[in-house]
């Protein structure tokens, strides 16, 4: 009886990395092999990571303080 | 199986010093001499924020996780402890529910949450602007109540869901606890963060030095987990600390560069950036949006959670910050490379 392919999940997301079900061995445009053991892992699509392919939330939006109700600006600092 | 003969011995901590009646009669019954009973109107005199409720809710829960040496394990479903431990904990959430507006739109509380602000306060900020190693010290003791049982007080969750939200999780769950490997779970990432900055990586060893601030924060987690009730809460909560984790790591990655530690200590906080990147798409994507799909009346207790962790956060934030500018120490009992630590024992601006 032929069965299903067991088939690992890619998910796509609106706005940031692509999530990727498994281990995982990644190549480079260089020819550099990256490897991820994680159960998922976020791939960087936005080229902004510094922990590139990996995302480290570059991705997301940024924004001074003074431009959202609420928040407050580090003067705690003397620097 | 990896086996790993370095593992330290479980060994449960002593209770601590009680603050003030309702952790002295919770602490009594804790070592089986019950006297004066927590009853509402004791606890209506307390401060829910404050040390001594705080403490003597903590202490509560924690027979739920490692308990204490002298304590039976026995206590932990005795009505003479939960009885008490119910009028603590509605005490608590009330006025959490008092203190957040509420609502129901989960997108715009994560929205907000995944807006970043390079010019922010906030400790993580602070300590890669400007702080001192004594400062990255003791916020890594106060944190220690919550990450040497990571994960634990989410775990509670798992079987209040079901379906896709509840394998998202679970995925979360298993790379918390070290994907397989018992070396790589984040509490012993902790306890080697700990050793290499010279604070003790024993269980329960800052609880007496720790501010009502800090316990309440592992209490909302404590209090979601263990009750059904509140699992959409619990899913706030595990939300607002998956998405607001990677940004902070790194920051405190950058700080612990800055001030020269080793890299044990950086590990800990290196692996979260890469680890809660992807912890943010399980969460937004693999819990709640299934969750609110079977279950869309948990919006409220969603918003509440997202809501009452970052309120809580927030003020653990200003207590560091605002003793820190003024070169305070913010631990009970001072670490020995704080400043001025002889006459400040105890008097942590609240
Ligand atoms: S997609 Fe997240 S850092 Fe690039
Ligand atoms: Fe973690
Ligand atoms: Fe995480």
């Amino acid at each position: 009886m032929p069965t299903e392919p067991t088939r690992r999940r890619i998910t796509v997301t609106e706005d940031g990395p692509i999530l990727v079900q498994g281990p995982v061995e990644i190549v480079l445009a260089d020819g550099q092999e990256v490897i991820s053991d994680r159960a998922a892992t976020a791939l960087c699509t936005c080229r902004r990571s510094r922990r590139y392919p990996f995302c480290d939330t570059s991705h997301r939006r940024r924004v001074r303080t003074d431009r959202i109700r609420g928040a407050e600006a580090d003067r705690t600092c003397d620097r | 199986m990896t086996s790993d003969t370095a593992m330290p011995a479980v060994v449960a901590p002593g209770l601590p010093a009680p603050r003030g009646p309702l952790s002295a009669a919770a602490f009594d019954t804790l070592r089986g001499s019950p006297g004066e009973q927590i009853d509402a109107a004791a606890v209506a005199q307390a401060d829910p924020y404050g040390d001594d409720l705080q403490l003597a809710l903590y202490c509560c829960y924690e027979l739920h996780y490692r308990g204490f040496s002298g304590v039976g394990a026995d206590l932990e479903w005795d009505p003479q402890l939960l009885g008490p431990r119910r009028h603590l904990e509605r005490a608590f959430l009330a006025t959490l529910r008092a203190d957040v507006p509420g609502g129901t739109d989960v997108s715009a509380e994560i929205d907000a949450l995944l807006v970043e602000t390079p010019d922010a306060s906030g400790v993580s900020h602070y300590l890669r602007r400007c702080g001192q190693l004594w400062q990255l010290r003791e916020y890594v003791a106060h944190r220690s109540l919550y990450h040497l049982k990571e994960a634990d007080p989410q775990a509670w969750v798992i079987p209040r869901l079901s379906g896709p939200a509840k394998t998202a999780l679970v995925t979360v769950e298993h790379d918390e606890y070290g994907a397989g490997n018992p070396r790589r779970m984040h509490s012993r990432l902790f306890g080697d963060m700990m050793s290499e900055l010279g604070l003790c990586p024993q269980y329960g060893a800052y609880l007496d030095a720790a501010p009502a601030a800090t316990l309440t924060e592992v209490n909302f987690m404590s209090l979601c987990g263990l009750h059904r009730a509140l699992r959409g809460a619990l899913i706030g909560q595990f939300a607002t600390v998956e998405l607001t984790s990677s940004p902070g790591s790194d920051r405190l990655v950058r700080a612990m560069r800055r001030l020269g530690c080793g890299p044990a200590a950086i590990e800990f906080y290196a692996e979260h950036v890469e680890a809660d990147a992807a912890h943010e798409q399980l969460v937004r994507h693999g819990v709640i949006t299934p969750l609110l799909a079977s279950e869309p009346e948990l919006a409220t207790d969603v918003v509440f959670g997202i809501q009452a962790a970052t309120l809580l956060a927030d003020r653990f934030s200003d207590l560091l910050l605002r003793n820190w500018t003024a070169s305070q120490p913010t631990l009970r009992n001072p670490l020995p490379d704080a400043p001025s630590q002889v006459a400040t024992r105890q008097k942590i601006a609240p």
